[in-house]
């Protein structure tokens, strides 16, 4: 079913499911813990091989594949753990805290 | 009545629960052995063995998987059930919380008997009392008959759509589930015909309709929102906890209360208690009464959702009232029924002078003398003079 929760944040106790039970399958994608991380995956693509090891090490699905490359990160998702830094055979991702960034962007 | 056998049985606590267990056939049962609810378990494993039940058998190495494959399985829509007592209870408690957050109807037995320490396996009602707080419906029961007709009242009870709890049923260790008393059973047909069929509700064995069971709620979520939800749950249960037990009396003769009232109609004292303790207190009744003591009982059976009203109506006429707890609350102004009690009395008004007995603690007998010097107590309090404003203890040692 298609689970409607566009108006959720006024939800008081008699709008939800008993047992806080989610009655629709894949919507963790709607919840973004992208907010949650304090440093973020920056990938140096001249020295990536496409290994793979990052997306398959990625515990949240957050190492965006695009015709079988790694593409992108998903930042509305990644919470910062760095498993993909860690697990990378030749160090061509690095964490920056988040701080960097929004410095820049301002 | 016609559901009503003509057998008449003797037979212990345990077996009565664990025949109720039989005749209900639930899909799965999950449990750990523990003194003394282990012949509940024993005995339905004997069943499973015999393949007079259907049921799936899951032996566990603790009570905390033992809740918490009751979990999967209540979560997977099968009727489950469970049983333990005292450290059992305790070890079960992170996940008992869960079964009732999770609004999964999980049907138990706890066997009542003294939590640790000093290690002790008898009777007292610390381990459930200890628990009144979970979220789950408890039912106190007197004897075993009593625990018999509560374990086929329980899935329609905790199953109706409107609340959707889990279910545990008490009586005491050793003092009802060891001893043999008579027991009148329904035929199997009038037991699973008053069980009926589990709603349809959502299910983790649907893939149809795929949901998510237990989520993280979320950093700022609405966690408040769904406590608010279990308590509006229990508020409901009251009316359909006493639905349940008129449409049993139908079937069975046997008419039960949220709290169950003798002599209380002209009572001028009167003592409230849970458990086996109620049917001495019966008997010291007798003896007052002809006396011409104007003594009176009120037996709690349905103690979450405490029936307030019920319980101010019931001692509207009441000069004295003695609470009997068989737990106590340490550093609280008394033990849990007394609290009870007490704030119900306050709320509504009412002016009776009241006392807290502690007693049975970790086993110890109650003697219907005990109980005399309570009700005595009462007639002079009735009669202008001061109750006690600290617990009295029943049958202790040394002073």
């Amino acid at each position: 079913m298609k689970w409607d929760i566009s108006d959720i944040k006024d939800w008081g106790p008699g709008k939800h499911e008993p047992g806080a039970v989610i009655p629709e399958a894949g919507n963790a994608r709607a919840y973004k813990t992208g907010g949650w991380r304090t440093n973020r995956p920056v990938r140096d693509d001249d020295t990536c091989t496409q290994c793979l090891f990052c997306f398959f090490f990625c515990p949240d699905a957050s190492v965006l594949l695009e015709e079988g490359k790694v593409a992108d990160f998903d930042l509305d998702h990644c919470k910062g753990c760095a498993i993909c830094a860690k697990e990378c055979p030749v160090d061509a991702i690095t964490m920056h805290p988040e701080a960097e960034f929004r410095r820049k962007a301002q | 009545m016609s559901a009503a056998t003509e057998q008449l049985l003797a037979v212990t606590g345990n077996q009565a629960v664990a025949m109720a267990m039989k005749q209900l056939d639930p899909d799965v049962v999950a449990a750990y052995p523990i003194t003394p609810q282990t012949d509940v378990v024993q005995t339905f494993s004997q069943y499973v063995a015999d393949g007079l039940v259907k049921a799936e058998f899951v032996t566990v190495e603790s009570e905390h998987s033992a809740m918490s494959a009751c979990i999967g399985s209540a979560a997977a829509g099968a009727r489950t059930m469970t049983a333990t007592s005292s450290a059992g209870f305790a070890l079960m408690w992170e996940v008992v919380n869960v079964a009732a957050s999770m609004r999964l109807p999980i049907i138990m037995t706890t066997v009542n008997r003294a939590i640790s320490g000093p290690i002790n396996i008898h009777c007292d009602h610390s381990d459930s009392m200890g628990g009144r707080d979970t979220g789950w419906i408890q039912i106190y029961n007197e004897d075993a008959q009593e625990a018999y007709d509560a374990t086929v009242m329980s899935f329609p009870i905790a199953e109706h759509p409107d609340i959707r709890l889990p279910l545990m049923n008490m009586y005491d260790g050793f003092i009802i589930s060891g001893a043999i008393g008579p027991l009148r059973p329904l035929s199997d047909d009038a037991v699973k015909a008053f069980a009926g069929e589990s709603p349809d509700g959502h299910s983790l064995l649907k893939p149809e309709e795929p949901v998510t069971m237990g989520p993280f709620d979320g950093l700022h979520g609405w966690y408040f929102e769904h406590k608010i939800s279990q308590n509006r749950a229990m508020e409901a249960a009251l009316p359909i906890i006493q639905d349940t037990y008129d449409r049993f009396a139908e079937l069975s003769g046997r008419q039960y209360h949220h709290l169950m009232q003798y002599d209380m109609d002209d009572a001028e004292v009167a003592i409230v208690v849970i458990g086996s303790a109620a049917g001495t207190t019966r008997t010291v009744i007798k003896t007052l009464r002809d006396e011409g003591i104007k003594a009176g009982l009120i037996k709690i059976r349905t103690f979450r959702p405490f029936p307030t009203e019920e319980m101010v109506r019931a001692l509207s006429g009441v000069k004295a009232v003695a609470v009997l707890d068989r737990a106590d609350s340490f550093g609280a102004q008394g033990g849990p029924l007394y609290l009870e009690t007490l704030a119900a009395l306050y709320q509504k008004g009412g002016r009776a002078k009241t006392v807290n007995c502690v007693y049975g603690l970790g086993g110890r007998d109650l003697y219907p003398q005990n109980i005399e010097d309570v009700y005595r107590m009462l007639v002079d309090a009735a009669a202008g003079g001061d109750l006690p404003h600290s617990r009295v203890y029943l049958n202790m040692k040394g002073e």
